[in-house]
Parts: C-alpha cells; structure tokens; sequence
C-alpha cells in the first residue's frame, strides 16, 4: 500500500518532468522561414524575449524534476521540495502566461497598436509554438496538484497522521 | 477575559479583537494597498492623441487615435488578477479581526495558506503577461514588423510602467505572506511530529 502510493507520486512526477522538458525542447527547435514579396523572413523563438522566458523557465524546471526523482522517500529535504514547489510552479505560471499574451497577438495580431498577425506567414512556426504553450500549461497544472500534494504529505495540515 | 491557544487575552463579547500576529497582518496590509493602486492606476489608464494625418489644399485632416488598457487582452487579465489578489488581501484582514467567531481547526486552519497559494500564483500570471506585452509596446519586434507605441503614448507607457512596478512590488509581499502563513502551520503542530515520512 505504501509502495503503491509512492509509485504513483513518483508516476506524477516523471510526468511532470516530461512535460516541461518536451516544452521547453519543442520551443527551442520552433524555427521558420517565409519569403513575402521577395524579402526573405525567418521566425525563431530567440526574436521574441517571452518565448525566451519560457524556454528557461521550462528547462530549470525540467531539471529540478529530474533531481527530484531520485530522493529518497525518508529524507529530511521533503520540507525543501515543499518550498522549491511554490517558487517553480509561480515561475512556470508567470512563464505560460507570458508566451501565451505574446502568442495572442501572433495569432489574431491587436488592430488597435497596427500590429498585424503573423500567422498566416510562418504556419509551421505557428503549430510549433502551439504544441509547446500545451506541453507547458499540462506542466503548469500537475504542478500545482504536486505543489498541494507535498504540502498534504509533508506538513500534514490537517493533522491526519498519528505522530 | 478568556485565554485562547496561544495564551494571548480577547475580551468576550466584543465583536472585534486585535490581531494576534502584527507582521502578518502589516504585510497583509501593505500588499494589499500595492495590488489595489496596481488594479486602479492600470484600469484608468487611458490616452487620446490627434495627429495630423494629411493636408488637403489649407485644412490639415487630423485623426483621434486613443490607447486604452482594454485594447489589449494581456492588460484586461492583469487588472482582473490584481483586483482578485486586492480583494484577497481584504478578505484575509477581515478574517483576522474577526478571527474568534470561527475555530480554528481542521480544514478552515489550511484554507488560509491554500488561497494565498493560488492569489500569488494568479498575480504572477498577471504580471508575466503584462510586462512583456508593455516590453513589446515599449521595444516593438523588427522581426515580426510590430511597431513600438512607447514613442506616440508616452502617458499611457508611463502609467503602465508604473502599475506593474506597483504589481511587483504587492506579488513580492504577497510571497513572503504565503510562506509565513505556511510556516504558520507548522507552528500549531504537535512538537513530536519531527520525523516526516510519505505514505
């Protein structure tokens, strides 16, 4: 019973840490070049400094994922994951948010400040970045269910261990 | 007078009492006021420029141009997050003066911490979005042909500019709220539960 739980929490976050990771991975190799009217224009995610934001953020991320797999189950650091929780899931929110605002405009472009969509140009850039915005919002929810679930087992809030 | 758990007197009968833990609230208090000036400064952030478009023969054809927060959909987000952050805040001040007319166990004891999570972790969404969509407005993007409108609505910038500091500043205090109330936890614990395992 207790093998089984631990397992599952373990399943958790090797998915967490896949999701990350595969954003971060798609974002960076999201590349594209488009000829208008004879002036030749390439779309990187590197021009846009909130497409930069995410692929960091993601690939920190990815990488605590990864340490956090091997902890052992009895160790004293829980109570230092509870707080590494908290601080990565805001950095992942903060990071899918910004790429998301950015890619709004990309897509439906903003009338009001002339700024035209650039969808229709760079399609294939398009899908790419859309396929990671969803790999990093997935990240961005089962974070948050890690982020209570530590604070469940490892603070016992509600005091439904007997000590 | 009646002791409660920590030893500290609250007069019964009276219908508010002090709060009992000063940094928490002052903390409360000032994210509060950052997150509300955040919400209005950027909800009345509004400019109108005429320019001059064309002359024909001696009369010049002027066009009204106006820049508002709603225009963009990444500025409408930050103010509805920092408006539920603010009426966060104000809800977590109410509750401390009013604290003996609940108990304080169980599920309502987590809740606390539980909501501070999620507010700071809305207004950083909040914040990410708004400051690269002004760092957009404010640089523009050579690459994808956007024009930078920092340099036509020089008000409107300022006063984005400093709605989002005013956010910073408010999500910070609003972190170090959240940590504090979870530290919280741990203190109304029984001092045996040292040992932590998993299920």
């Amino acid at each position: 019973m207790v093998k089984t739980k631990w397992l599952a929490l373990l399943l958790v976050r090797f998915l967490a840490f896949a999701a990350t990771l595969s954003a971060a991975i798609v974002m960076a190799t999201s590349h594209q070049n488009a000829s208008v009217f004879a002036v030749s224009f390439e779309a990187k995610y590197s021009q846009t400094p909130a497409f930069k934001y995410f692929v960091i953020a993601n690939a920190i991320v990815s990488v605590y994922g990864f340490l956090v797999l091997f902890l052992p189950s009895k160790s004293l650091l829980w109570r230092l994951v509870v707080a590494f929780d908290l601080v990565f899931t805001l950095l992942l929110s903060s990071s899918i948010s910004a790429a998301l605002a950015i890619a709004y405009v990309g897509k439906k472009g903003n009338s009001y400040a002339g700024w035209l969509p650039i969808c229709g140009q760079v399609p294939k850039y398009c899908d790419q970045v859309k396929g990671a915005l969803v790999a990093g919002f997935i990240g961005v929810i089962i974070y948050m269910v890690l982020l209570l679930h530590s604070i469940h087992t490892v603070l016992d809030p509600l005091l439904l261990k007997k000590p | 007078m009646a002791l409660d758990i920590n030893g500290e007197k609250s007069e019964v009968g009276s219908a508010v009492v002090k709060p009992k833990d000063w940094t928490l609230f002052m903390l409360r208090l000032s994210s509060l006021l950052a997150t509300a000036a955040a919400t209005i400064v950027m909800a009345l952030n509004n400019q109108t420029k005429t320019l001059v478009v064309a002359t024909v023969g001696s009369t010049p054809i002027t066009a009204t141009l106006t820049a508002k927060f709603q225009h963009n959909p990444a500025f409408v987000f930050f103010v509805i997050a920092n408006g539920m952050a603010s009426l966060h805040n104000l809800l977590m001040i109410a509750l401390d003066f009013f604290r003996h007319k609940f108990n304080d166990k169980g599920l309502f004891l987590v809740m606390i911490p539980i909501l501070d999570m999620l507010n700071v972790a809305l207004a950083s969404a909040g914040d990410g979005a708004a400051a690269f969509m002004a760092e957009l407005g404010k640089n523009g993007n050579s690459h994808a042909r956007w024009n930078k409108i920092c340099d036509k609505f020089g008000t409107y910038c300022d006063h984005g500019g400093g709605a989002l500091i005013a956010s910073f500043i408010g999500l910070g205090l609003l972190l170090v709220v959240s940590v504090l109330s979870i530290i919280k936890l741990l203190a109304n614990q029984k001092p045996t539960n040292y040992h932590v395992t998993l299920p």
